[in-house]
């Protein structure tokens, strides 16, 4: 792990020019060159459709490339059925085996490779001791709650030391508390055991909670394999953009690019200075992204000419408890958000009339660094 | 507001709560009463009355006591040690002389018949050469000059066993059993003993019928499982197509099929790899064939619907935690449609337990199962008594297999059979 950290590690499995298609018409995946490395935390993120999940049940071998070849440390497995790949896998609903005890389901991967019984009790003793299950060994699937039989399933595809663990949104049928519970006993079991786990969600905040890396699908294509933080403060396209965390977007045209910035006409009027990320030259459309917490609202007094000043309406407050959203009307995008000070939350909360406090209708400014606005490909 | 107070009043003493729960939870069971019971007075005519009156038929025995009243009076004190006395002759020749009158020898005759061979013979003469009543204490010496049968135990101890109005006898007879002379229960005389061959018989052929349907039928139910729902949609109309026709005319399509001069014989005879038309039809053969073909959805349907509940998750998990396809089956699939097999098997086999029509028509001479002496004896011999005791000897067994599936069923919730 901390090797990897400082020199990338060897990869364990590399997807090379993998595409496929179930109707010989339309691509699922289109062209995917992947590593992942190994003792890393992978996550593929995208929305239903992207073309993660046919990524992972290719890499169980449920599901074989129309093109391409993947190598797991090094060794071809198109041609490998599944029950040779040596790949433990934790099921969207956790597939337990109902008629076996939670020892049983825990104990089949070794029985069915003849590993001798003692072993077998001890392993399953240790796996049940590890997910803090000992008292239920005996107790079937249906017996157990949500997050024990998410544990049990995890336990299941560990306890024959995998290569590789691969997760098919395994939280998801689970509620919110325990969602992020389980993200952490996740996160910490990979921490303890060093091993190699490729993860498919569509939630990027799970995404962004647990992983070394992430790399986000959309339309059968990787938009980006990166940290992340990098994700999140550098997407390279609209879509990573949009698809991490809370995006504001501003159509316009591109004026000049100059170092890096290039200057911006937005659609909706008014002209901004931003970092030129995916922008093809000048005369070109783009779609500029701010993040709401990179926003600050200034009143309308006349004061100061930043290089990105837009002024906005006032539309809607919204509390969310720990911060507030201010919903404004800017340049044409009447969804703009930008994220409230604590300061700015506790004047809103009180509704007071003074300065500082936002009413529905109230014309105020808008700014924002030129570096915290990215302008991309238009969306 | 007022209703809080009244709520909080009611806690406080309960009773008057609990009675207004019991009167709300009567109103909706009266309701539900009245929407089943015009089923239940169907069934209670239909299905509890006529086996009620089988199973009472099955041990009913006054045919004699009808007709013999003063005879079975005299013989009650009996030891039928020895031949009885004087009085029970004299009564015997007065009961025969009024049922002649009346004309019910026959049915006295008929039923101690089936106990001892040729006692309606014996009947039917006396009461022939029996003018009149005998002279005061020469009834033995009569009666004896015209049958010497009166002067056997044997005849004797045979309308005492009939006297009823309880027996064992139709029921014993149902089991290849019987009462000697002196009333121990023994083996019947081989050439009566058929009863328990027969059910034997009737067991293998439903055992054999129910084996065929479980190995016909099991690939069809996991197609029907796994297969795109278009497709299985139109494979279960095939499943249940053999519904839609006549029991009657599917059979009779198998005797088209299957006789000497059928469609599968000139086929075979035509590509020539017989030379004889084969004998495929009343036989075992044509039974088992016949029967499995009009059983077979029986067992797919509960097959089907046992593994529509397994999810394809399961075999993929075994796959990737390094189980081959036929370890996969053999340990996770297999034991999960264990309660579809049992509940196939169990209605196949019921099913095929009673079957009458099917091996009457294709079946020959050592083929023919239960259903058909019970209705052999209820129209052809009308001999009621044996007809239902063979039919309470199948009930019985039929019952005890269900218990039997009911408890292992019962053994598989307790312990599995959850779904996530």
């Amino acid at each position: 792990m901390e090797a990897g950290m400082v020199t990338p590690a060897p990869a364990l499995v590399r997807f090379s020019g993998i595409q496929k298609t179930y109707d010989g018409e339309h691509l699922v995946v289109k062209n995917l060159d992947l590593d992942i490395r190994k003792g890393e935390f992978i996550t593929l993120l995208g929305p239903s459709g992207s073309g993660k999940t046919t990524t992972l049940m290719m890499l169980a071998g449920f599901e074989v490339p129309t093109h391409g070849e993947i190598y797991l440390a090094d060794r071809p497995i198109k041609n490998v059925p599944p029950h040779k790949r040596d790949i433990g896998m934790v099921f969207q609903n956790y597939a337990l085996f109902p008629h076996l005890t939670i020892a049983e389901n825990i104990a089949f991967p070794l029985s069915v490779r003849k590993t001798n019984k003692a072993e077998v009790q001890a392993r399953v003793r240790a796996a049940l001791r590890m997910i803090k299950m000992e008292s239920l060994a005996q107790r079937r699937p249906g017996q157990l709650s949500g997050g024990q039989q998410q544990r049990v399933a995890l336990a299941r595809a560990l306890v024959f030391n995998p290569q590789l663990v691969l997760m098919d949104e395994p939280l998801g049928a689970l509620d919110k508390r325990l969602r992020e519970q389980m993200q952490l006993e996740i996160k910490q079991l990979h921490e303890t055991t060093g091993i190699t786990i490729v993860y498919v969600t569509h939630d990027q905040s799970e995404a962004l909670t647990m992983s070394d890396r992430i790399a986000v699908f959309n339309d059968g294509i990787v938009q980006q394999i990166d940290r992340p933080d990098a994700l999140y403060e550098h997407p390279v396209n609209s879509f990573v953009a949009h698809f991490i965390g809370e995006n504001n977007v501003l159509p316009g045209t591109v004026e000049a690019v100059d170092k890096g910035y290039c200057r911006v006409v937005l659609a909706g009027g008014g002209t901004v200075t931003a970092r030129a990320i995916n922008v093809a030259g000048a005369g070109a459309s783009t779609s500029l992204s701010v993040r709401p917490e990179r926003v600050a609202i200034v009143p309308d007094d006349g004061s100061g000419e930043g290089p990105n000043r837009l002024p906005a309406r006032v539309r809607n407050t919204i509390y969310l408890g720990d911060h507030a959203l201010a919903v404004l009307d800017v340049a044409g995008n009447g969804e703009f958000m930008v994220k409230l000070q604590p300061g700015a939350h506790d004047s809103l909360r009180r509704g007071s009339p003074r300065s500082g406090s936002l009413r529905p209708g109230e014309d105020v400014f808008i700014t924002f660094r030129p570096e915290d606005c990215l302008a991309l490909d238009p969306a | 507001m007022t209703d809080a107070l009244l709520t909080g009043a009611d806690a406080s003493t309960e009773v008057p709560l609990k009675r207004r729960l019991r009167r709300a939870e009567r109103t909706r069971q009266l309701k539900a009463l009245a929407l089943v019971a015009p089923l239940l007075v169907f069934l209670l005519f239909t299905f509890a009355g006529p086996i009620a009156g089988m199973l009472w038929r099955a041990v009913d025995d006054r045919e004699v006591r009808q007709v013999l009243p003063n005879t079975l009076a005299a013989l009650a004190a009996w030891d039928g040690k020895d031949l009885p006395d004087e009085n029970a002759y004299a009564a015997l020749a007065s009961d025969i002389l009024a049922a002649r009158a009346s004309g019910t020898i026959a049915i006295a005759a008929k039923r101690l018949n089936y106990a001892l061979n040729g006692f309606r013979t014996i009947l039917t003469s006396t009461a022939r050469n029996l003018k009149a009543e005998p002279e005061r204490g020469t009834a033995r010496e009569t009666l004896g000059r015209i049958n010497p049968a009166w002067r056997e135990r044997t005849t004797w101890t045979t309308i005492k066993g009939a006297g009823g109005p309880l027996t064992s006898f139709y029921l014993l007879a149902a089991l290849d059993l019987t009462r000697n002379v002196d009333g121990a229960i023994v083996a019947a005389p081989p050439d009566q003993a058929i009863y328990r061959s027969l059910f034997a018989r009737t067991f293998i052929i439903s055992l054999s019928v129910t084996v065929l349907c479980l190995i016909l039928g099991f690939p069809v139910a996991y197609l029907l499982a796994t297969l795109p729902p278009a497709r299985s949609n139109l494979l279960m109309i095939f499943v249940l197509l053999p519904f839609w026709t006549s029991l009657l005319v599917r059979t009779c399509a198998w005797i088209v099929l299957l006789q000497s001069k059928g469609v599968v014989n000139d086929s075979l005879l035509w590509l020539g790899i017989v030379d004889e038309p084969l004998r495929l039809i009343y036989n075992r053969f044509g039974v088992c064939v016949a029967m499995t073909h009009v059983l077979l959805p029986f067992m797919i349907l509960p097959l089907y619907s046992s593994m529509k509940a397994i999810s394809p998750a399961y075999m993929r998990a075994a796959a990737s935690l390094g189980a081959p396809p036929l370890t996969a089956f053999l340990r996770i699939y297999l034991p999960q449609t264990l309660p579809g097999i049992g509940a196939g098997s169990l209605l196949v086999f019921i099913l095929a337990l009673g079957y009458y029509i099917t091996p009457a028509l294709v079946g020959g001479a050592a083929d023919q199962m239960i259903s058909y002496f019970i209705a052999l004896y209820t129209t052809e011999t009308a001999n009621w008594g044996l007809a239902s005791a063979l039919g309470a000897v199948l009930l019985l067994a039929t019952v005890l297999l269900a218990l039997v599936y009911g408890k292992l069923v019962q053994g598989q919730q307790v312990t599995g059979g959850m779904k996530n």
